[in-house]
């Protein structure tokens, strides 16, 4: 494999006329592997890494832009991250292990789709969208539109994503993701919740969002859910009523990480921490 | 290819292909065994390398990505006939058992030191927590960590 390093956008669409099989190296940590465990080597693999398009972060009133080539411990010393983002940061906290994160980048966990991709659960929530390079132009799509199952997104020969954009969240939004795994570091989630809420001053829900990864082949919605939830306040009652929805709703897979029952009840149980994080109090 | 890098503080030129990985780069063709190929999937951190003072898994990256980069491995870490105070603390506490995991171990602990110097038991064991060791000595490893801290602090004083 030849590996090549384009400086911009131009270059890398260029790039992918003259090797039509080339593959884009990101951080490398699936592509990489995957490639030396299933054997099937690329001509050519165009390494984003110098291309400075892909590396901004930029945010303007309304929406936060991320370039895709943006490590995930790039993002986790931003500070607009922690501050607006907490779901995001939370999550890029508990992706991989540190040199994983100084590799990994955003735009490689969303390509990669795997249903267990840390950062998804919160893209799914925040709303954010996946602008795609085309041949000649640009376009964006919701997250749930890119990703169709696991591996498969809707990129299509020559195709490559520059970035994500998510909306800033309304201000005093409660967002947090949790994850269950057999270990804490380097461990692939056996179920995880991310979270979006704002409360209403007599501290019923106004608005919800949750997106559940791990249980199915894409992250999981159930609007059902969180209609339910909606005017409602976060008893341990009411809690358990949702996860009975949940648990109906829910068709996990039994795999070398867990039994598809235990993975029921735990998507189904995520929900509790909603009662128990102090972070809570102080929206 | 021809590349091009800084490699423990000396300009290094090898002829070799762009996709060699670079723990094999460094390890066959350039003979430093520091880094161990362990696991070969980013899971075990045994072939932790400094890339421009950031850790990264030499079994995840190709040779290419060196070109213009400071490399640094463990050879590279130790001054003329002495050790690193990391070294030397890993040393004094008993933090190597079978040493396996020492070379890349100690080299996320320089990494996580420049980033916070003086971190907390947890903050020690979540910053090496890309790095196993099977010997499970990880006690020995956050005090030889905590006490390198105290030293280096004292230094900057």
């Amino acid at each position: 494999m030849d590996v090549l390093f384009p400086r911009t956008i131009q270059e890398l669409r260029e790039l992918f006329v003259s090797y039509p099989d080339g593959r884009i190296l990101a951080g490398g940590t699936d592509l990489l592997v995957q490639i030396r465990k299933q054997g099937n080597k690329p001509s050519t693999l165009f390494s984003v890494e110098h291309l400075a398009q892909l590396q901004r972060v930029e945010v303007n009133e309304t929406e936060l832009f991320i370039g895709a080539g943006v490590t995930h411990q790039q993002l986790l010393e931003c500070p607009i991250i922690k501050q607006h983002f907490p779901v995001l940061y939370d999550a890029l906290s508990v992706l991989g292990s540190p040199p994983i994160r100084h590799s990994g980048t955003l735009g490689g966990n969303v390509c990669t789709a795997s249903p267990a991709g840390d950062t998804l659960p919160p893209l799914y929530v925040l709303g954010a969208k996946i602008a795609i390079s085309e041949q000649t132009a640009q376009r964006c799509v919701p997250i749930a539109q890119f990703i169709r199952g696991p591996g498969h997104t809707i990129l299509k020969q020559g195709e490559f994503v520059t970035g994500i954009y998510i909306p800033l969240p309304m201000p005093n939004t409660f967002s947090a993701y949790y994850k269950v795994g057999k270990r804490k570091a380097l461990a692939i989630s056996i179920a995880s919740l991310a979270v979006m809420l704002e409360l209403n001053s007599d501290e019923t829900v106004k608005n919800l969002k949750l997106a559940w990864g791990s249980v199915g082949p894409t992250v999981m919605m159930l609007p059902a859910v969180e209609d339910f939830l909606k005017g409602k306040i976060l008893s341990d009652e009411v809690l358990a009523q949702a996860g009975e929805m949940v648990m109906l709703s829910t068709k996990p897979i039994d795999d070398i990480r867990a039994s598809a029952e235990y993975r029921r009840h735990l998507t189904a149980n995520l929900l509790f921490y909603l009662c128990s994080d102090s972070r809570l109090d102080s929206i | 290819m021809r590349l091009n890098f800084m490699l423990n503080g000396k300009e290094t030129i090898v002829d070799t292909q762009p996709d060699r990985r670079v723990v094999d780069l460094l390890r066959e063709d350039l003979g430093l065994i520091g880094a161990k190929e362990c696991c070969g999937a980013g899971e075990c951190g045994a072939c932790t390398i400094l890339v421009n003072g950031i850790s990264r898994l030499s079994c995840l990256m190709l040779a290419a990505q060196l070109e213009g980069m400071e490399v640094t491995t463990i050879e590279g870490v130790a001054p003329e006939g002495g050790f690193d105070i990391v070294q030397q603390a890993f040393i004094d506490h008993g933090a190597v058992q079978c040493g396996f995991c020492t070379p890349g171990m100690v080299l996320a602990v320089m990494d996580l030191l420049h980033r916070n110097p003086q971190p907390t038991s947890t903050e020690i064991r979540e910053g090496l927590s890309g790095n196993l060791c099977r010997c499970t000595g990880y006690q020995k490893i956050v005090e030889a960590v905590l006490a390198a801290a105290a030293l280096l602090n004292g230094r900057r004083g």
